[in-house]
């Protein structure tokens, strides 16, 4: 256990982890844009420049990995005066219009400049103009807002194994795009916006629903399959506007492209809440039946008893092996036991079988 | 009495065919000298026999096509041959004894070898470079061949550190030390990487060294490879080196051939082969890291240090990543000793260092010179001093990382401490002179385009801060400066190499910061007067006539493309400085100088 000292505050820490995680063992926070703690050291943003005793020129926390006897310097005048320069020069290349952004209130490049009190720009100059945008029904991409910090690249390697997007170009035009900056067409299981620190990354779901005030939180967990990942419903009034999920549960934060995007189905006029009895209309011309006139409302009792009868008329009339039953993947391994445990003991079959074998 | 052929004496031409000599038309030269002597042998009988031999870059690209005549022990060297003269050189030179006076060298081409020291270059212009014959007969393998049976890998690397050669791809770290650093690194695996990656504007060292010596790189990796326990070797070079690539893959072959790469090599139990890599030609591919990534199939993007790639490196493995200049070294040096190497140059840089040497100097071309020469030796005694006599102003040193060192500063001794110390570098060896002509506002936004299209993009410093400070450079030569932009520029160069990644970014503002240094009145004139004291920048320039200079001529009127001048036949002349585009053209065509440039 190498023995540092960071602010004067000395520590014994695990041999091998960085500066930047030693330094949060202190409760001394460094600012960072590109770190992320479950993808590995990118060192790009500048932001965590420390000093260590001995080393000739400021180095990144993010990257450093701490040594015996590690002599941190966090904050200093110099080193201050280069991350403001580091966030001027972002800031230089930014639209800036916190005003209307999705993520203003959620957006870390917004919340350093506040506290470092940027609001004259010394360097002003010419800004990234994209306007192509992206035809995919899920991620709004703005790749103006986009600081290059490479999370969003990372995460869909590192995590989610796609790797549909990466960087491309040099210099000052180097941007984060899909092969041949085609339209992304990937899993959009939305990690990648839900590790990019400014809004160059939201959801197209979420535009003009609502930003922070007035917004609950509700954890809930996600019921569209038996993994059970945890979500965290963005509410305003009354409408969910917004899935995530918060990085200490059990799916870690990442979620699928259902849990987080398909949301929309909660205030759906559409969305059925009793169940409906198929009625048998007597109309000859099939193409004049409509929906309304197919279905009626019932209870659940009602409902329930109606499936009953009809199993058990169908299972006297034609024997047990006359039913099967498929189950589903959205339910939970508890559901799933009582179903085939029904199909067994209740009919009397065994042709039970189970969609996640297909 | 007729002789038969082999008692006939030889005789040896010898064409240049690096790339300088490729482009003048080298192997035309070589097929128009065969096509000669077969015409000749019909009428008459030869007393000699005629032997080519095709040679890489001996550096005076400015005069190529290089030919030598080698007749016993004399050698006449002729200069500018085009395949059309080859027939007068055959009939006056070979068959009557009378070299041709006309193409023959003159004093410069001895004035511009007179102060090198040939070591690396010596053989890249003597000996067939598509041959590994000729390589082993000036005594070529016989350092590998060496060391396989007399010394231990440690030996090796004492040998190099005490020979004390620096690294030559730019940043000079002891390559005994890098060496013996990757062989203590823990692990079975070691890989040797020849960095031929060569991106700075200008630089053609590596190249002309591998198309014109393959085998002293391939076997100064061998010589590492013993050295720090690596069986693989890979060379990254850039794609568009095409000749020098087809050359490292013949020497590759020829070496396989004379099993002198594969298995078990000279009976030492010792392996060895080289792979290729072709890089797609970005500057930052350079950086050791960005190479690894590179070669391992990912974009070229610098990491952080450390780890660094001695401990782990390609694969994750202990990897030296050498220059092809150093590694082109090693063979010398274990033939001759590292007592020999170390008694070339000055206190802490020894042996010799190729340049580059361009711009407004007469002797242009690529030049091998021993560490400590001064500065003003390269440029008037060897460089044959400026073009048209104009006045001399600075010298680039070290690519788009170095910076301008002034007239004042001429004294200064090429090597690692004393380039540093009055703020440039040696780099990998360009050398761009420059004269009373260039302005170095804009000489310094020349390479900080060049930077910040390199830029591999990944930290805020270098993708952001180069493109800031090149439009400050912008607005400064389009005359409109503001006073206080010397003093941004000065505070974010500064931010820039503190807070940047790698090498690209850390080194991009050295180009501001030395001009800054010496030449911040030609800064000032721009932003204060609106004025290019070199008259380089357009928008500062104002063309008028001086009417009573001007007869009338109208040479200017008709030379002018965009109809800005107008009057009378023998009277004064006028521009409209609403129409004048200031392309110089009246200027240029003035026979009686009345055309104003301010
Ligand atoms: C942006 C950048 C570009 C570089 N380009 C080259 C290059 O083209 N060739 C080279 O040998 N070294 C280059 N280097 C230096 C290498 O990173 C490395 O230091 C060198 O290859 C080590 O070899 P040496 O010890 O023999 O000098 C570059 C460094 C940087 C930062
Ligand atoms: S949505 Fe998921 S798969 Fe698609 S780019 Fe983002 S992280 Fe990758
Ligand atoms: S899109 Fe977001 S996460 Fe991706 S690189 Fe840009 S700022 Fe970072
Ligand atoms: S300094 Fe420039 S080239 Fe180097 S890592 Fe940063 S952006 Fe890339």
């Amino acid at each position: 256990m190498p023995k540092v000292t960071i602010d004067g505050k000395t520590v014994n820490v695990p041999e091998g982890i960085t500066v930047l995680d030693a330094a949060k063992r202190l409760h001394i926070s460094i600012p960072t844009l590109c770190h992320h703690p479950k993808l590995t050291p990118f060192g790009g943003c500048r932001l965590c420049l420390i000093e260590i005793k001995g080393i000739p020129r400021p180095v990144t926390s993010c990257t450093t990995p701490v040594s015996e006897g590690m002599e941190v310097t966090t904050t200093s005048p110099n080193l201050e005066s280069l991350r403001k320069t580091v966030l001027e020069l972002i800031l230089s290349d930014h639209p800036n219009d916190c005003m209307v952004c999705e993520r203003a209130g959620d957006c870390t490049l917004q919340e350093l400049a506040y506290f470092y009190g940027i609001r004259e720009n010394r360097f002003e100059g010419e800004r990234r103009i994209y306007t192509k945008r992206d035809g995919n029904p899920f991620i709004e991409r703005d790749m103006e807002k986009c600081i290059l910090c490479g999370r969003c690249v990372k995460v869909c390697d590192e995590v989610e194994g796609v790797g549909a997007i990466d960087f491309a170009y040099r210099g000052f035009k180097s941007k984060i795009c899909p092969p041949y900056e085609k339209d992304l067409d990937c899993e959009f299981c939305g990690q990648c916006i839900a590790v990019c620190p400014t809004g160059a990354l939201t959801g197209k779901s979420w535009k003009q629903k609502g930003r922070q005030k007035e917004v609950r939180e509700v954890d809930t967990t996600c019921g569209y399959c038996g993994c059970g990942c945890n979500l965290t419903l963005h509410v305003h009034g009354n409408e969910v506007i917004r899935v995530d999920s918060k990085a200490d549960t059990i799916n870690e934060g990442w979620l699928c492209v259902k849990g987080r995007f398909g949301y929309n189905f909660i205030s759906s006029h559409d969305r059925l809440k009793k169940p409906l009895i198929r009625i048998t209309l007597k109309t000859r011309d099939a193409s004049r039946v409509t929906r309304n006139e197919v279905f009626r409302e019932a209870s659940w009792d009602e409902a329930l008893d109606y499936i009953a009868e009809r199993l058990k008329s169908i299972r006297d009339k034609h024997g047990p092996d006359s039913f099967a039953g498929l189950s589903s993947a959205r339910a939970t391994n508890e559901e799933n036991y009582l179903f085939q445990k029904f199909v067994r003991a209740v009919i009397g079959t065994n042709n039970i079988d189970h969609c996640a074998r297909y | 009495m007729e002789q038969s052929e082999e008692n006939k004496k030889k005789v040896v031409v010898r064409v240049c065919i690096g790339t300088g000599g490729l482009a003048a038309g080298g192997k035309e030269v070589i097929e128009a000298f065969k096509k000669a002597i077969t015409d000749f042998c019909v009428d008459i009988e030869l007393d000699f026999t005629c032997h080519y031999q095709k040679v890489g870059c001996r550096g005076f690209c400015a005069r190529d096509v290089l030919v030598d005549v080698v007749d016993g022990d004399t050698s006449v060297t002729y200069q500018g041959i085009k395949p059309d003269i080859a027939k007068r050189i055959v009939e006056e030179h070979l068959i009557k004894g009378e070299p041709v006076k006309e193409w023959l060298i003159d004093a410069s081409y001895y004035a511009f070898h007179a102060k090198q020291l040939k070591i690396l270059l010596k053989d890249c212009g003597t000996i067939d470079p598509e041959d590994i014959q000729a390589y082993i007969n000036v005594g070529g393998y016989s350092g590998i061949k060496k060391i396989v049976s007399a010394m231990t890998p440690e030996d090796v690397i004492n040998e190099i550190k005490a020979s004390a050669i620096r690294g030559r791809g730019g940043a000079g770290f002891p390559t005994g030390v890098k060496w013996e650093a990757c062989r203590k690194a823990p692990g079975d695996v070691r890989y040797i990487v020849c960095n031929a990656d060569e991106g700075d504007p200008g630089a053609f060292m590596d190249r002309s060294i591998i198309e014109g010596n393959p085998h002293s790189v391939v076997e100064g990796l061998m010589i590492a490879a013993y050295a720090i326990g690596a069986s693989l070797g890979y060379v990254y070079i850039r794609a568009e080196y095409p000749a020098a690539v087809d050359r490292l893959k013949l020497a590759i072959a020829q070496a396989h051939e004379l099993g002198y790469l594969g298995n078990n090599l000279f009976g030492s139990g010792f392996h060895f082969d080289v792979r290729i890599k072709l890089g797609a030609g970005a500057f930052v591919c350079g950086e050791e890291t960005a190479l690894i990534a590179s070669i391992e199939g990912e974009r070229g993007m610098p990491r952080a240090k450390p780890p660094f790639p001695v401990h782990k490196g390609l694969w994750g493995k202990p990897t030296v990543i050498n220059n092809v200049e150093t590694l082109s070294n090693i063979p010398y040096i274990i033939r001759n000793g590292a007592a020999w190497y170390s008694a070339i140059g000055t206190g802490k840089s020894k042996g010799t260092k190729v340049f580059a040497l361009t711009g407004k100097v007469k002797n242009t071309g690529l030049i091998e010179v021993p560490m400590g020469i001064r500065l003003g030796e390269i440029i008037y005694d060897i460089g044959g001093g400026i073009i048209g006599n104009k006045q001399f102003k600075a010298v680039q040193t070290g690519g788009p990382s170095g910076g301008c060192i002034p007239a004042e500063l001429l004294d200064t001794p090429v090597d690692f401490e004393s380039l540093g110390r009055v703020g440039s570098i040696i780099g990998s060896g360009g050398m761009v002179v420059l004269d009373e002509t260039d302005c170095m506002v804009n000489i310094a936004k020349f390479f900080l385009e060049f930077t910040q299209a390199e830029s591999c993009g990944k930290c805020v410093p270098c993708r952001i801060g180069t493109k800031r400070l090149l439009e400050i450079l912008d607005r400064i030569t389009r005359g409109l400066g503001k006073e206080g932009d010397i003093e941004l520029l000065e505070t974010l160069c500064a931010d820039v190499k503190a807070a940047s990644l790698c090498g690209l970014g850390q080194t991009a503002p050295n180009p501001i910061l030395s001009t800054l240094k010496y030449f911040r009145g030609e800064y000032e004139a721009h932003i204060r007067e609106k004025k290019c004291p070199a008259k380089v920048c357009k928008d500062l320039l104002t063309y008028s006539i001086i009417e009573e200079v001007c007869t009338g001529c109208g040479a200017c009127r008709r030379a002018c493309p965009a109809g800005a001048i107008a009057g009378d036949k023998k009277k004064p002349h006028r521009i409209d400085p609403e129409k004048c585009i200031k392309c110089g053209a009246c200027f240029d065509v003035c026979k009686f100088a009345s055309v104003s440039r301010e």
